[in-house]
């Protein structure tokens, strides 16, 4: 197993690689404030990463990536366009699996770039791809921004789009909306009996809570509104499942897409990004014939990428983490910007597996 | 050493215990004072009888202090992560029910599921501007259970007691609490989402995977195993 020192001599020796490309160092601090992590987030993260408070600063959290604090500065102080590197520890509790490390290090690269967003994916994937070579590992790419542009873009009321949209990243749950907007499945008989009454409700319970009775209602009309919509069409439905199943090499996984455009023509912006974004790459040396594509990568792990996204893994070992993975975050900037947004594409390497597998193969 | 069995030191969960290993030819009994936890046990050989918090039985479990304990499903998922590998189950006991339920006020008539607690907590958020609380002491069991069903917007406000009544006093939206009858909910206006049930527990006897068993103390739990084992 590689030392701590050698771990912390090879991330030294990436950031310098990575500052030699024209990227600034940042150090974000250990501990951030939880409330920003768990606003992201949501109560998953508390079993993701620590926390720790004092009665001044109330909960904080042991970084668990440096994605978010890197956003935050940028979008305050940062001057455009900029590109960053940064070196350092993660903490990622660890309630399940005794070999997964609670605490690694990182090194990261990321571009905030209001030009040619094709470009910038392509400069960050060859980047990371140049640090790898040698290492017998596989990438694997996907587009978020495709299956969203895909939801979107379904001929359906804005509701149940944007209760599709927030689901993007809960495969499960998406997909059980999907097939109760399309009509499938039955409707439970609490519904169907919610359904059958008209007017406002009141019952004999009383009103308790901070939820008032008015959004009881207003989401009552909500229902009988939606019950009224006809449901998702048949062609949709089975064009956006034909989407979410692609899988192939880059340049027949375009041509799946291309076809599946016919039923769904609003992915057609997206697919011609990410036919951009292919050319760039191609012009940066990358052998984007061979590179897989998988439309639903990146949609259970990486809740802030919402385009591009990319990780490599090690061959032969199914259960390791990626040693590289990153993407697109442009809403992310949205979200921390305070009203600023800029498009924005990061990657991150674990130098710690990757000393492993040089190791390994030496 | 001799073989240490935990057993909560209060209340009708005690004298359950005491009752179902009377049935089954092991006499535990209290000894000196009402405020001494100590215990005596008859009708096993080497046994000695630990009377603890019913809380506390599942770290002392995994911490190997106990060989064996008597405790709730509920407070061993919670309290111990990968809890099959550090305590075995060995007998349900039959007493002390319990479920951990999600429950929310009565009149919100719209709401029956999970689906709709999702989509209740995704508007709560937009209208008050943070998510929805839920009262609870079981933390892991509950973020776990309604991360695997999807649901997101919401928050776990941390109660220790008297958690039905928060919704009345705004600390929370609704909550996730023990109960063998419902009743308690129902007296706060609460109910019982259709598939809200976390957990079914009971009392139920666990061995420690972590302790360690001399000889002497192995014929204790053999002797012990087999007087369970003939009254079942």
């Amino acid at each position: 197993m590689p030392t701590r020192s050698d771990i912390l001599a090879r991330a030294t020796r990436l950031r310098m690689t990575f500052e030699a490309a024209g990227a600034q160092v940042v150090d974000p601090p250990l501990l951030q404030p939880a409330e920003t992590l768990l606003d992201l987030y949501g109560e998953d993260i508390r079993a993701r990463a620590y926390i720790t408070s004092d009665a001044l600063r109330g909960e904080q959290m042991l970084r668990p990536d440096f994605t978010v604090p890197v956003v935050q500065m940028h979008m305050r102080e940062g001057a455009e366009p900029a590109r960053y590197t940064y070196a350092g520890e993660v903490f990622r509790r660890q309630e399940h699996d005794p070999d997964r490390a609670n605490e690694y290090v990182q090194v990261g690269y990321e571009v905030f770039d209001r030009n040619d967003p094709a470009s910038a994916d392509a400069e960050v994937f060859a980047l990371i791809a140049l640090q790898l070579r040698g290492l017998p590992l596989r990438a694997a790419t996907g587009d978020i921004g495709i299956l969203m542009a895909a939801v979107e873009g379904l001929n359906t009321t804005e509701k149940r789009k944007s209760a599709l949209m927030r689901h993007i990243w809960r495969p499960r749950r998406f997909r059980s909306l999907l097939e109760r907007y399309a009509g499938r499945g039955t409707v439970p008989e609490s519904r169907k009996k919610l359904l059958s009454t008209e007017g406002a409700l009141s019952g004999s319970a009383p009103e308790i809570g901070k939820r008032r009775a008015a959004e009881v209602d207003a989401r009552v009309d909500l229902l009988r509104a939606d019950a009224a919509m006809p449901p998702i069409s048949e062609h949709e439905l089975l064009a956006l499942e034909a989407l979410m199943a692609v899988r192939e090499t880059l340049p027949y996984a375009i041509e799946q897409m291309r076809d599946i455009a016919v039923d769904l023509p609003a992915i057609l912006p997206a697919l011609d990004r990410l036919e951009a974004r292919t050319a760039a790459m191609k012009a940066r040396g990358i052998d984007v014939d061979t590179l897989d594509f998988e439309a639903s990568y990146g949609r259970t792990s990486m809740e802030y990428y919402d385009g591009f996204v990319f990780g490599f893994y090690a061959e032969g070992h199914p259960g390791l983490p990626p040693l590289a993975s990153g993407g697109r975050y442009d809403a992310l900037t949205r979200q921390l910007g305070q009203g600023g947004e800029i498009p924005a594409v990061g990657a991150v390497l674990r130098p710690d597996l990757m000393l492993m597998l040089e190791e390994g193969k030496s | 050493m001799s073989l240490k069995l935990g057993v909560p030191s209060k209340g009708r969960l005690m004298e359950k215990t005491f009752d179902w290993f009377a049935k089954r030819g092991v006499t535990l009994s209290r000894t000196g004072s009402e405020r001494e936890y100590a215990g005596a046990v008859e009708g096993v050989e080497g046994m000695e009888l630990i009377l603890l918090s019913a809380s506390e039985i599942p770290r002392e479990l995994a911490a190997g202090r106990i060989h064996l304990g008597v405790t709730g499903t509920d407070l061993v998922q919670e309290k111990l992560p990968r809890w099959e590998q550090q305590v075995e189950e060995l007998e349900p006991m039959g007493f002390g029910f319990a479920d951990l339920v999600l429950a929310v006020p009565q009149f919100w008539i719209d709401v029956d599921n999970l689906d709709d607690l999702d989509a209740v907590a995704a508007a709560f958020r937009q209208t008050h501007g943070h998510r929805l609380r839920i009262a609870t002491k079981y933390h892991r069991l509950v973020r776990e259970f309604l991360n695997e069903a999807g649901v997101a917007d919401y928050q776990l406000v941390d109660s220790q007691g008297a958690t039905e009544g928060t919704v009345k006093n705004e600390t929370a939206e609704m909550v996730a609490d023990i109960t063998s009858t419902g009743e308690t909910l129902r007296a706060n206006h609460l109910k019982l989402l259709s598939d809200g049930l976390v957990l079914k527990s009971q009392a139920t006897l666990w061995r420690s995977r972590e302790a360690s068993y001399s000889a002497e103390e192995k014929s204790a739990l053999k002797a012990l195993l087999k007087g369970i084992e003939q009254a079942g």
